[in-house]
């Protein structure tokens, strides 16, 4: 590439990120200053509030319970994503490889099915769950790992087709080891990041969920925040700032756990 | 099966054998089972219902839901998504193409690329509720720029209407999350070019804007198409945003659903609401359908 190219090349990407880098914080920006809005002046008041957690959950029991549910469906929906999906294609790709296709498809399908169109089908299914178990928020896990199926699948099917799994477990087995061991001491380590991202994804995911949520009448943080928009709109803003700098954060980790793998193939 | 059968080795041979046909399928069975519960049967339940009469009419088959989606009131609502959906598709696919250009001929492992996709894979996620609010600290009547414009420059950009809950001010906001993701979806593919092929229009006497034209269009047009969409589907598909945002009145599909879901006024709507969900998935299926027929044709050149 030659030099005068590649200055018109930098020239462009500043342009870019600047503009559109404005674009994505301005709102940004605006909610933080909404949150430090008083009737003269700024106050720190909604953020001290916020670094409570005493004062959240006598002032907002709403918000508490919102915020615990949506880590309680996060952790779960992720645990259960996994333990639902990694035995699973692994034993596909082993025993069933016929399977393959088949279960892609329907792993990707919930792409195709928009969250509001399974909640109206979902709501006869959980009309039985309240039946069986009992109505709470936290079942909400069910649904929210089929919203997750597809980014999942894809993030675990990347991390398995980079190793052999055949021969691997073929190995494993011949050294006298169970199905158990080959999944938790042989595969697993091996797929180590393809779980990490698939697991952020969901829990990113689950935390910004509001549809199903909302029209089964759950609570959860979404739920919580939208509610709270309407009497205490700073807090339920301060509160969406926060989950979404921490999202940002998970994410923003994740991707140093990705470049390690990816640089450490490349050395191989 | 593919694989040829193996020796029977000593002691295992039967058992094998054996384990490769039923037994086998049993380590789906959960899985199976899992996907037919929350995924098959809600949507066998939308397919059904749409055809069903209400249970105060007696149930039966029935017409009279799929003829009520040619109502005006729903009609509207169609046309109002599809081009809310079209719009915020392309600006969102013409600027994310440029942001995820900028950022493929960045430095691989550099910080600008690690922040630019991170933050996209949660804007791209995170929309909803957030951002309606995001965008009503922003642009809303009390907003942080309409409050700035009105007191240093005396401009109401509110003055011909209250656009924001409208066509334009919806795209705006839509936008916000179709950037973010034409950049996950779009980057592969550029990621896919080789600089060699620049290299070789170079040397043939190729100036930048033939190799565009010739070589580096052609071969991007098939995923820039597939990406867009992948944009109009989660446009078209999204709740969230527009439920916050919009209080009154339901101009996109996905509201009338709610409307149809939790009316008081009009009892025994509840299989038009199945009516209306099964006409978005024919729309999102078609659309995603036409995807995956584009991103084939993508992975035979830029795998």
């Amino acid at each position: 590439m030659n030099a005068a190219r590649r200055r018109k090349l930098a020239l462009f990407r500043w342009i870019v990120v600047v503009v559109l880098g404005l674009f994505f914080l301005l709102p940004l920006y605006a909610m933080l200053e909404f949150t430090t809005r008083a009737a003269n002046g700024r106050t720190a008041q909604t953020w001290k509030t916020l670094a409570d957690w005493r004062q959240i959950q006598e002032n907002y029991p709403d918000l508490s319970t919102g915020i615990v549910y949506s880590l309680e469906q996060a952790a779960l929906t992720a645990v259960l994503m996994l333990i639902l999906l990694v035995p699973t294609m692994v034993w596909v790709r082993l025993r069933l490889p016929w399977l393959r296709r088949p279960m892609e498809f329907l792993c990707l399908l919930p792409l195709t099915i928009p969250a509001i169109v399974l909640v109206v089908g979902l709501a006869p299914v959980y009309a039985w769950v309240t039946y069986l178990v009992n109505g709470s928020s936290i079942w909400l896990t069910f649904a929210y790992v089929i919203l997750v199926l597809p980014f999942a699948y894809r993030a675990l099917d990347a991390g398995l087709s980079a190793i052999d799994v055949k021969t691997l477990s073929e190995a494993a087995r011949s050294l006298g080891a169970g199905w158990g061991t080959v999944l938790w001491r042989v595969v697993l380590p091996n797929i180590r990041s393809a779980v990490l991202s698939s697991a952020f994804l969901s829990v990113a995911l689950v935390l910004g969920e509001f549809t199903i949520a909302s029209l089964l009448s759950r609570e959860n943080l979404q739920v919580a925040i939208n509610l709270l928009g309407k009497s205490d709109t700073q807090i339920s803003v301060a509160v969406s700032l926060v989950a979404l700098v921490l999202a940002f954060v998970l994410l923003f980790a994740l991707s140093f756990v990705g470049g390690r793998r990816r640089s450490s193939k490349e050395a191989s | 099966m593919t694989r040829p059968t193996p020796p029977p080795a000593p002691g295992g041979g039967v058992g094998r054998s054996r384990l490769r046909s039923l037994p086998s399928l049993l380590g789906v069975v959960p899985f199976g089972a899992y996907v037919v519960i929350f995924l098959i049967i809600p949507t066998l339940v939308v397919a059904i219902g749409a055809f069903t009469a209400n249970p105060e009419d007696g149930g039966g088959v029935t017409l009279a839901n799929i003829k009520a989606l040619g109502e005006r009131q729903v009609l509207d609502a169609f046309v109002f998504s599809i081009s809310l959906s079209a719009a915020s598709a392309l600006m969102g696919a013409i600027l994310g193409a440029l942001l995820a250009y900028a950022v493929a001929t960045a430095k691989p492992n550099g910080m600008l690329r690690r922040v630019v996709t991170s933050a996209c894979a949660v804007l791209a996620q995170f929309g909803g509720v957030t951002l309606a609010f995001a965008f009503l600290a922003t642009i809303g009547l009390t907003g942080f720029i309409t409050l700035y414009l009105q007191n240093h420059f005396d401009v109401n950009i509110f003055s011909g209407g209250v656009w924001l809950f409208e066509l334009p001010g919806l795209t705006l906001v839509y936008t916000y999350f179709q950037i973010p993701l034409m950049v996950i979806v779009f980057l592969p593919a550029l990621d896919g070019i080789r600089p060699q092929w620049r290299e070789a229009a170079e040397s043939l006497g190729g100036s930048t804007w033939q190799y565009w034209r010739l070589v580096g269009g052609p071969l991007l047009a098939p995923a820039f198409l597939g990406s867009t969409l992948l944009l109009f589907a989660n446009a078209f598909s999204a709740y969230a945003t527009a439920a916050a945002l919009v209080s009154q009145g339901s101009p996109i599909v996905p509201l009338q659903i709610r409307n149809a879901l939790t009316s008081e006024v009009l009892l025994g709507q509840q299989n038009v609401g199945k009516a209306l969900a099964l006409g978005m998935v024919v729309v999102v299926a078609i659309v995603m359908w036409l995807y995956a027929l584009l991103q084939r044709r993508t992975s035979r050149w830029l795998g």
